[in-house]
């Protein structure tokens, strides 16, 4: 079983939690071993920036130093701003020895060093790289067949620019859908930003983002709403009533982690994927 | 005497880099402002506040919400055809802010990320229930958070008891941290 240094990020602790146990869950299934870092620290998402970078890359280069110390090679996070931020932080302490200098001298004070080493992924590139999309189709067991999904990568999954990827119109997730049966919605916010960030300091900005990409998927048809990460989950799940009351509106679509939907699809139990009843008749009622 | 550094170079030193190209290779082609999904809530869209920057003009780049109202979604750094990372920007102005303890009053931004900074030196993981009850009472964050708690069914009889973990080294994070900034006391 290859081992991966799992990251899971403090969402999925606590509202992400669904994420947090799928994400095992489906690794599982697919044969890899996600083994949770030990005593790792909030990577700070968009929020530590703002107040110190050097602060903020020395919090990340923490959790890549414990990685590394783990012997493992693979750095791996569900979250979409963890992956973002230890992404970019990893390949600047290749880069800039000053930079790495001024970091590992911090982090003497929990002898730790790093050294920018680790091969950093999102969750969902593991899969699709390291499965392989063939494989996993062939471990589908109750395809999502006739499933409608809107397949979210919101921005920080395929943004700033790692390499010579397509960040304005990647296919990766629409690849995955199909193999998992389901039907995968073209729509042209699926890379545009839901707003997650903004949800506490800017209100209103981030229920009209919210709504934007709600009204786009709602209106090419789509039964679901994957998402590739807890903070954009929670932010078009949870806030769909507030964009009701808002914009005087009526939606109601499920948003489901694409890990759940890949759990149903691979037939593992509904309630260790976090899928509860009206969720699954919903993937189900499709089938019919 | 020392060299007064205008307020352009200041911004472009406060940027980390291997962020982009320096803002001065700014084209004003409005790319940028054209692909922001907040534009329409800023004070003045990206393309905007580069040129006030370019111009010096500081008061009025300080009294904008523009940066505080940036999503950080980079949806402009990747399209910039000077290549110019003008997300990365905004933050570099939000830390010029709070640094300078300038910025319109009323933005919750600043002390968001102020209050987040701290939850992490005193516990090494942040939990954003906790965070919005306990540090933004005024802005009615808690009704925010508490409505999502709910939804996720994370929240029993309304009450919000989850406490978020701590890292165990939790001494030597801090220490850590002192190295980067000085900080006061922690709990
Ligand atoms: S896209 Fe780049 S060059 Fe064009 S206005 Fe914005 S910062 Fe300037
Ligand atoms: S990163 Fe900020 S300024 Fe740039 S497009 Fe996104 S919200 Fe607008």
């Amino acid at each position: 079983m290859k081992q991966y240094a799992y990251y899971p990020g403090c969402s999925l602790e606590s509202l992400g939690k669904n994420y947090h146990i799928s994400a095992l869950e489906v690794s599982r299934e697919l044969g890899l071993e996600l083994k949770e870092l030990e005593d790792w620290n909030c990577c700070g998402a968009t929020a530590y920036f703002p107040v110190d970078e050097l602060l903020a890359y020395t919090l990340v280069s923490r959790n890549l130093a414990i990685a590394e110390k783990s012997g493992l090679q693979d750095f791996v996070a569900p979250c979409s701003a963890c992956y973002k931020n230890a992404y970019f932080t990893n390949s600047y302490l290749q880069k800039d020895a000053d930079l790495a200098e001024h970091i590992n001298y911090a982090l003497e004070a929990d002898n730790l060093h790093v050294n920018g080493t680790m091969k950093v992924r999102h969750l969902i590139e593991v899969f699709i790289e390291d499965v392989g999309i063939e494989e996993i189709q062939k471990k589908v067991s109750n395809p999502l067949k006739g499933l409608r999904v809107a397949p979210y990568y919101g921005c920080q999954l395929v943004r700033p620019r790692k390499a010579k990827e397509d960040v304005e119109n990647p296919q990766y997730f629409e690849g995955l859908l199909s193999a998992l049966g389901a039907e995968p919605i073209e729509y042209a916010s699926k890379t545009r930003c839901c707003g997650g960030s903004l949800i506490i300091t800017n209100r209103k900005a981030a229920l009209d983002m919210v709504h934007k990409l709600l009204q786009d998927a709602v209106k090419n048809n789509a039964n679901v709403i994957a998402t590739t990460c807890p903070m954009c989950n929670v932010n078009v799940e949870v806030y769909q009533s507030q964009v009701n009351r808002e914009f005087g509106t009526d939606f109601s679509i499920p948003v489901m982690y694409f890990t759940q939907l890949m759990g149903i699809a691979l037939g593992i139990e509904p309630k260790r994927i976090g899928v509860g009843a009206s969720m699954l008749s919903l993937a189900q009622s499709t089938v019919s | 005497m020392a060299v007064e550094l205008s307020f352009s170079k200041e911004i472009e030193n406060i940027m980390y880099a291997s962020h982009g190209k320096p803002i001065k290779d700014c084209l004003q082609c409005g790319t940028c402002s054209g692909s922001c999904p907040a534009v329409e809530f800023m004070d003045n869209s990206p393309r905007e506040i580069i040129g006030l920057i370019s111009a010096d003009f500081k008061k009025e780049v300080l009294a904008s919400n523009t940066y505080w109202t940036c999503a950080s979604c980079y949806h402009c750094s990747v399209r910039c055809p000077a290549g110019i990372d003008i997300a990365d920007m905004m933050y570099a102005l939000k830390r010029y802010s709070m640094w300078k303890g300038e910025f319109q009053e009323g933005l919750i931004g600043p002390e968001f990320s102020e209050s987040f900074v701290k939850m992490i030196v005193n516990s090494g993981r942040s939990f954003e229930p906790l965070l919005a009850a306990t540090y933004l009472p005024k802005f009615s964050a808690r009704d925010i958070v508490q409505e999502g708690l709910m939804a996720t069914g994370l929240v029993l009889s309304g009450k919000m008891p989850l406490l978020p973990k701590k890292v165990k080294r939790l001494k030597n994070l801090q220490r850590m941290v002192r190295r980067i900034i000085p900080i006061g006391e922690t709990k």
